[in-house]
């Protein structure tokens, strides 16, 4: 019953979309060694899902008892390493690390001039000199160069795929992994909050997915117009976050997504708030 | 801990337990009532990866193809939809390759601050008085619009009620849109009417009676229908309706063919021969007036005008609901017998054309009001193009009728949308996916600068006014 792995190539060949259970990855690789690369893909991607439901189980706990024989989940284990003393488990990083796992199988023995993994939304990519990657995410776009050091782009929020514990619609986090800017992405978006709002609808997460790695933890299921005061303590409350994961070189730069209104934070700027147009 | 039974979904080696009414990790599946369904709302993407193709707009196949087909279409629709059951964002991920940008992580769904529904109920029972209030859990989310052929009009929601009444009333206005435009039954109660139970595409159920059929016409259509298979069956017939109640006799039908005048006398207001109005108050009784007996609509009977003992009459209403067979007596009083078998066909017959009473729901939003506030340089340039059909307007990928007039005004019957397509934000509003499809000589037309993709993006995704309910797809698990 259980699906294999799935591989289309889109736009003409430009492209790969490689498919298995919840996994989407769109592949994109510039350069002679497009159809190499693509090869090499879809050979890792055959045992990515196998080789992560193998671990699944450990993945869920919050200080798992490591090493995993997975690479990929090695790579979740090691992104969370890092976030000591907050509530975090391995699983805030599976999006990103499944994206890197695919771009260095890419990347074995070849050096396209520009290849990017996007596994719905959590990016891994490669830029040679010269070249740029450029995003439209819910804070606008985001342009990334060779000389930036982040490799990696990802997104959370609390009406994502995943449930978050606070009320961010979106925080994107460019950091030098795909699998470090997922878990930063979704840590932030935590820590975008209002913990005491009467209005804000929350459930134990094991409620809504039984499988959840967030236990009975309260996850976001409604949240109301907020002020504009509320608003902005809540991004504030995040920011401060993203600010300590910046300053740390955890990340590179990370912009703040609430209801309209967006903060951006990086290593040089001081938080700004933009108003997006409502419709 | 576990509110509902879950079950494990074997789709994928992740093996997910899923509770019921929820969606596995992958959104693609879940589980409904113990068993697991295929759920995305928008399969036709997953259809057309599966084929290795490029997503391309919804159902843009079906287009005249004048201004977008094949590699011409240069912006698929951004629409996102939503999977059931909590309106999380669809897997959605759009492939198009656009000049400049590398991928896009967020499917764009308008917010509809200005939006409602229009109601078609298929009944001739009397719901309300026009310009009733109609409620939703006892807030006032619309009202009662014009009675039209066989059918009764509401209009629900807009911007009045959303946001211009109280915070309840902008909750339970919200709350029963968005459950109408995603195909759900909805009770309402009209002030000084019915309580009626509304779903798209099914029977309305009026006071607690499932509606069964739309009448064939009006009671005098029915006469003009039928008068030639009652003759010589039967001396009188009389069709029951709210609106227009026919009398054989004296209908224009019946004297084309002769048919013998008898004496028959009807209340209520005659319009032309052959046709009354108001013969009784509407309700739910026959033909959606508040009787039950036909025979109190009747005045004395007329014997120098051809009243006689014996004269036979048969009153039916206008879906063949309700029928009754009477034979003059000697003092000229109608007195009810059994129908005739002679006459069962052609009551039958009403009923047989009659089509299935149900309920129609239009979806009807706004996306072209602050088009004009120039977030963009030419802005005004897709709205004329949406005007002048350069730029098509989908929602959910269904068709839409665009109203003429000035800014992007459209409606959608909301069975063609997928289902839970339909959103809403606390503001309250709804979100509805919408997608707009232009060429790209139509695009570059468009201006912005120098016409790159890049300013239709802006246009749809960050300048607002086709919405700026920007969603995250996928993040970490």
């Amino acid at each position: 019953m259980s699906a294999a792995p799935q591989a289309h190539l889109l736009s003409g060949g430009q492209r790969l979309h490689l498919h298995h259970g919840p996994i989407d990855l769109i592949i994109g690789v510039e350069g002679d060694e497009r159809q190499q690369c693509f090869e090499r893909a879809v050979a890792r991607f055959q045992t990515v899902l196998s080789g992560l439901a193998a671990e699944l189980c450990g993945l869920r706990k919050p200080a798992p008892h490591g090493p995993f024989q997975d690479p990929v989940a090695c790579r979740m284990l090691r992104a969370i390493t890092p976030h000591r003393g907050i509530f975090v488990t391995p699983m805030a990083a599976v999006a990103g690390a499944v994206a890197d796992e695919i771009l260095a199988a890419m990347m074995q023995g070849h050096t396209p001039t520009k290849a990017y993994v996007n596994n719905g939304g959590d990016i891994a990519f490669h830029l040679c000199h010269g070249q740029q990657m450029t995003s439209l995410g819910p804070a606008g776009q985001i342009v990334l160069t060779a000389q930036d050091t982040a490799r990696g782009l990802a997104t959370s929020g609390w009406q994502g795929r995943s449930h978050s514990l606070g009320i961010a619609d979106a925080v994107t986090v460019a950091a030098p992994t795909a699998a470090a800017a997922d878990v930063a992405a979704t840590l932030i978006a935590n820590a975008v909050d209002l913990p005491d709002h009467p209005s804000i609808e929350r459930a134990p997460a094991a409620t809504l997915n039984p499988d959840s790695d967030l236990g009975l933890r309260a996850v976001t299921t409604h949240v109301p117009q907020l002020s504009q005061r509320e608003i902005h303590t809540a991004l504030a409350n995040g920011a401060r976050y993203a600010q300590t994961l910046v300053d740390s070189g955890l990340i590179c730069q990370a912009a703040l997504t609430l209801q309209g209104q967006s903060m951006l934070i990086t290593a040089e700027t001081t938080p700004q708030i933009g108003t997006l147009v409502h419709a | 801990m576990s509110t509902a039974e879950k079950i494990r979904c074997d789709a994928c080696p992740v093996m997910c337990y899923i509770a019921d009414g929820r969606a596995g990790a992958c959104d693609r599946y879940a589980n409904e009532g113990g068993k697991i369904i295929r759920c995305d709302p928008l399969v036709i993407l997953d259809k057309r990866v599966a084929k290795g193709d490029e997503i391309k707009p919804f159902l843009a196949a079906d287009w005249d193809g004048r201004h977008a087909s094949g590699a011409d279409v240069v912006v698929s629709a951004i629409g996102s939809g939503t999977t059931y059951p909590d309106y999380k964002p669809a897997p959605f991920i759009i492939s198009r390759d656009i000049d400049g940008v590398d991928f896009v992580t967020v499917v764009t769904e308008a917010i509809f601050s200005y939006c409602g529904v229009k109601v078609k109920i298929d009944t001739d029972r009397h719901l309300g008085a026009e310009a009733a209030i109609v409620r939703a859990e006892g807030e006032a989310i619309g009202h009662v619009m014009t009675a039209e052929y066989g059918s009764q009009m509401l209009s629900l929601g807009g911007v009045d009620h959303l946001t211009g009444g109280s915070k309840p009333e902008g909750r339970k206005t919200c709350d029963a849109l968005l459950r109408l435009c995603n195909k759900q039954a909805v009770e309402l109660t009209i002030d000084g009417g019915s309580t009626v139970v509304v779903q798209a595409g099914a029977a309305p159920i009026v006071d607690g009676v499932t509606e069964d059929r739309m009448r064939v016409g009006c009671g005098s259509a029915t006469i003009g229908m039928f008068a030639s298979q009652w003759q010589g069956l039967v001396d009188e017939v009389v069709v029951v309706d709210d609106h227009i109640t026919g009398v054989v006799s004296e209908h224009q039908a019946g004297k084309v063919i002769d048919w013998p005048d008898t004496g028959i006398r009807i209340k209520g207001r005659r319009s032309t021969p052959g046709r009354y109005f108001k013969v009784a108050e509407p309700g739910k009784g026959w033909g959606g007036t508040d009787i039950s007996d036909p025979l109190t609509i009747l005045g004395p009977w007329q014997e120098k005008k051809g009243a006689r003992a014996g004269l036979s009459l048969l009153m039916v209403s206008t879906t063949g609901e309700h029928s009754g067979y009477y034979v003059l007596n000697e003092a000229l009083e109608p007195v009810e017998q059994a129908m005739p078998e002679t006459l069962l066909p052609s009551v039958d017959l009403i009923a047989q054309n009659c089509e299935p009473a149900l309920c129609t729901v239009l979806f009807m939003g706004g996306a072209g009001g602050s088009l004009r506030s120039g977030v963009t340089t030419n802005p005004i340039h897709l709205t004329h193009s949406v005007q002048q059909d350069k730029t098509r307007v989908t929602i959910g990928g269904a068709p839409t009728y665009r109203w003429p007039g000035g800014g992007i005004t459209v409606m959608v019957d909301v069975t063609q949308v997928p289902d839970g397509a339909f959103g809403y934000v606390p503001t309250p509003a709804l979100v509805a996916p919408l997608e707009f499809t232009v060429s790209r000589a139509e695009y570059e037309a468009l201006g912005g600068h120098g016409g790159s993709i890049r300013d239709l993006d802006d246009v749809l995704a960050n300048g607002g006014e086709y919405g700026s309910a920007a969603r995250v797809i996928g993040a970490a698990t």
